[in-house]
């Protein structure tokens, strides 16, 4: 139960066999991998804060998934999760990021320097430039599983931090529950302002408590920089503007984040991070980097051409619509991004972005022309 | 009330042990042992003390929210019913939903039965809130099954399109939905099933669980206005009831189609008797004759339902404490309708009006559902006499300004007998 660990003992009262979820319509990642064996041997576990085995796959019990799309189906409540119930997480981890062992060892990058070119796409076609992640303050539950007072310890902790940027970091803070009517249309209106989850995948998991309490959203004067706190993850952050600068966006980046990340231990906290699982997040699928970066740009003729799906794989990207996870593209203009998370560092997975992008724009100019872009496939990266 | 929960938890452990059957089967075993598995008192998870965990309920319109000061907070914060459900479970759907500033919302919920006892102190005056006053602490609920009673009760099928009682009954000694584990759930289908099976004569039926329905089944449900769905309403979802959908959960149906039984949506069951027209005596009839019969069922396995003298029958929700019962009709009135009186007229016969898809829902043309207010305080016969007095004084302002005559409002009858 969301919070509660009072009643962990409960389920004990029956046989594994009777509590034993029926997950036989079920096509998610959690539903392949938690076998009754499995489910016998971890059900009387739980961590330090009280998180158990079924309180992590409650949203996969509840969410049978699509035939089409594998959604993960689980969610860690604390960064112990991952440890107490690794039988069942590290399979999961391993088939959501494309084999990735219990054994592999995750690389952090966050300097910007390395990443090559990325100044230059063209803003004829390309539109926006962003990149996101999520970060977790160490010691605290996960949005499934915080109490209250955590929740508004977690909001403390991160306005006192964000308060501290200056520069072209400086900006303020938007707690949902106390905005006025002109911030939330002006936040409207920027695109920034997030509301409160609907989709089944995250109620499920309990993660929309007490909404809007200790929820709010931070961001620059300048609006390219942007954090939402408590909303999927304790921290979500964002750097982004128009056009194809993408390696003053990634600057940024990395720049706000090894701020904020600094001032944070100035305060004695630190991010949830160890060198198998990079950085810690609420989903098992935003581990390691955590990290989306990705553009909206004019594709409307290679996104027709028949190899476009196989170009993307190639490249490790994945199309969007504009509207975000599960939406069409609109007039031919996509959300291209990164498609992998964890076994790869953030310049690494930008990078990929970056050389990406410039070819499939490349693609579409060679189209616009009449030429054919068969000399120009890419190998698999 | 305490030593009265007591002695109830001690009967129980004298049930014998139900057997437990072999491989494939999900019968459970009644374990005699039960509370030494039972987190019984642990200590709640805290970091923070109760100030900092206090809810924001400055823009809350709710029932819960009215009572739970930082003072009641701080004292129940940290207790736990025997099966380890706490306050913070029980107030989440209304902290959840802050409410409407026209409809009160009740905004908790129990977990278990013990719930309204370790958090009497919130739960008194929500249900004192909810039910006009009526006073656990020292008041007395009566329950009566007796349909024999009745006076009267049979329309005029001119105006009345169909009849309808409805009620709630938890099976005792297992956790109520928002609380209850997979296994619990799927106990209360079992114990519930097994005594349905066990109904004869008019009342003989049928089960059809909703995990494994044919489409066939699921249309003729849906076409018979059967069938119910996940509930979609936040007030539900927030209090965890739907977790595990569609586990456990499944409609019985007599196959006259005149008794129906929901099991573990909101409560753990809900009986409804109904047919078209106006014999609101038979609906009544049937709908005793039923319950009298499934508690005679499940009592003969060792089980029963969740009942106490002050509280009458224990639900999930608070409001529907006591009896449980909605008795109402499909009624149409196409001039009393239309007159300015006729709220007031209803409020005084202590009836209320939805619109004829549920509560939320609005009139459509000139027809009402017309049901009784009242829940607690009040037995199952006198509400269902409320409810067929009421409806025939309406019948008759109906025919009056049929006729070009004047119509009175009422006296307001009294509410607790």
């Amino acid at each position: 139960m969301p919070f509660g660990n009072t009643h962990n003992q409960l389920k004990m009262n029956y046989t594994a066999e009777q509590e034993y979820p029926d997950l036989s319509k079920h096509n998610n990642h959690m539903a392949k991998v938690l076998t009754p064996e499995m489910y016998a041997n971890l059900r009387d576990k739980q961590t330090p804060s009280g998180f158990t085995l079924d309180d992590v796959i409650q949203t996969g019990v509840d969410n049978p998934g699509h035939p089409f799309i594998m959604t993960v189906g689980c969610v860690a409540g604390d960064e112990e999760t991952y440890e107490v119930f690794k039988d069942l997480l590290d399979p999961v981890i391993e088939d959501r990021h494309g084999g990735y062992k219990p054994t592999d060892k995750h690389k952090t990058d966050l300097n910007p320097d390395n990443l090559q070119g990325g100044d230059d796409l063209d803003p004829n076609y390309v539109l926006s430039s962003r990149v996101r992640t999520g970060r977790s303050i160490r010691g605290f539950c996960l949005p499934p599983h915080c109490s209250r007072g955590e929740r508004r310890g977690i909001e403390g902790l991160s306005v006192e931090a964000l308060g501290a940027l200056d520069g072209d970091l400086k900006g303020k803070y938007y707690a949902l529950k106390d905005m006025t009517e002109e911030e939330q249309q002006q936040l409207i209106d920027d695109h920034f302002l997030f509301d409160k989850p609907v989709s089944p995948l995250l109620l499920a998991s309990g993660m929309a408590r007490d909404w809007p309490d200790a929820r709010g959203i931070w961001h620059n004067d300048n609006k390219t920089f942007l954090v939402w706190v408590n909303e999927e993850d304790h921290l979500r952050v964002i750097s982004m503007q128009k056009g194809g600068n993408m390696k003053e966006v990634f600057n940024r980046f990395c720049t706000g984040l090894t701020k904020i990340e600094e001032l944070f231990k100035e305060k004695g906290h630190e991010f949830m991070w160890n060198e198998h699982l990079g950085y810690v997040l609420t989903c098992p699928s935003n581990l390691g980097t955590g990290l989306r970066g990705g553009v909206h740009v004019k594709l409307p003729n290679v996104s027709k051409h028949e190899k476009f799906g196989e170009i993307l794989k190639r490249l490790r990207l994945q199309k969007r619509g504009t509207g975000g996870v599960d939406t069409a593209a609109v007039g031919g203009v996509f959300d291209i991004s990164n498609a992998d998370r964890l076994g790869f560092s953030e310049v690494e997975l930008v990078q990929m972005v970056v050389d990406g992008v410039k070819l499939l724009v490349d693609m579409e100019k060679c189209l616009e022309a009449g030429q054919s872009i068969d000399d120009l496939m890419p190998e698999q990266k | 009330m305490a030593s009265s929960f007591a002695r109830i938890l001690s009967s129980k452990r004298k049930v014998g042990i139900l057997s437990l059957v072999g491989a494939g089967s999900l019968t459970v075993g009644f374990f005699l042992n039960r509370e030494q598995h039972v987190n019984a008192g642990a200590q709640v998870r805290r970091i923070y003390p109760p100030s900092a965990e206090y809810p924001d309920l400055r823009k809350h319109n709710n029932c819960m929210a009215s009572h739970l000061t930082p003072a009641v907070y701080g004292k129940l914060c940290n207790k736990t019913t025997p099966n380890g459900y706490t306050l913070d479970e029980a107030i989440q759907t209304g902290v959840d939903n802050p409410g409407h500033p026209f409809i009160k919302t009740v905004g908790m919920v129990a977990g278990d039965e013990e719930s309204y006892e370790v958090f009497a102190d919130l739960f008194n005056p929500v249900i004192k809130e909810r039910h006009n006053g009526y006073d656990p602490c020292n008041m007395k609920h009566p329950t009566d099954l007796d349909s024999s009673k009745i006076r009267g009760g049979q329309f005029d099928d001119k105006y009345v399109l169909s009849s309808r009682v409805r009620t709630g009954r938890s099976i005792r000694g297992l956790s109520l939905p928002p609380a209850c584990t997979r296994a619990e759930r799927r106990e209360v289908e079992k114990v519930v099933v097994d005594a349905l099976a066990g109904l004869k004569g008019d009342l003989a039926g049928k089960y059809y669980s909703l995990t494994q329905m044919t489409e066939q089944e699921q249309q003729q449900l849906i076409d018979d206005h059967f069938l119910f769905d996940k509930p979609v309403s936040p007030l539900l979802t927030c209090a965890g009831m739907a977790r595990d959908w569609p586990d456990a959960r499944g409609i019985w149906h007599n196959n006259e189609k005149t008794f129906l039984v929901w099991i573990n949506e909101e409560d753990h069951t809900r009986v409804i008797s109904m047919e078209k027209g106006g014999n609101m005596r038979r609906v009544f009839e049937r709908f005793c004759k039923g319950l009298q019969e499934v508690e005679r069922l499940i009592q003969e396995k060792g089980w029963e339902f969740m009942w106490n003298e002050h509280l009458g029958y224990i639900l999930t929700c608070p409001s529907n404490l006591g009896t449980g019962l909605r008795a109402g009709v499909h009624v149409t009135l196409p001039r009393l309708g239309k007159d300015p009186r006729f709220p007031k007229i209803l409020d005084n016969l202590r009836l209320q009006k939805r619109g004829t898809g549920g509560v939320d829902t609005a009139a459509v043309g000139n027809t009402f559902d017309i049901s009784n207010l009242d829940r607690l305080g009040q037995s199952e016969v006198q509400l269902v006499q409320t409810v067929i007095d009421g409806v025939n004084y309406l019948i008759e302002c109906e025919k009056k300004l049929e006729r070009g005559q004047d119509i009175k409002i009422p006296a307001p009858i009294s509410q607790f007998k």
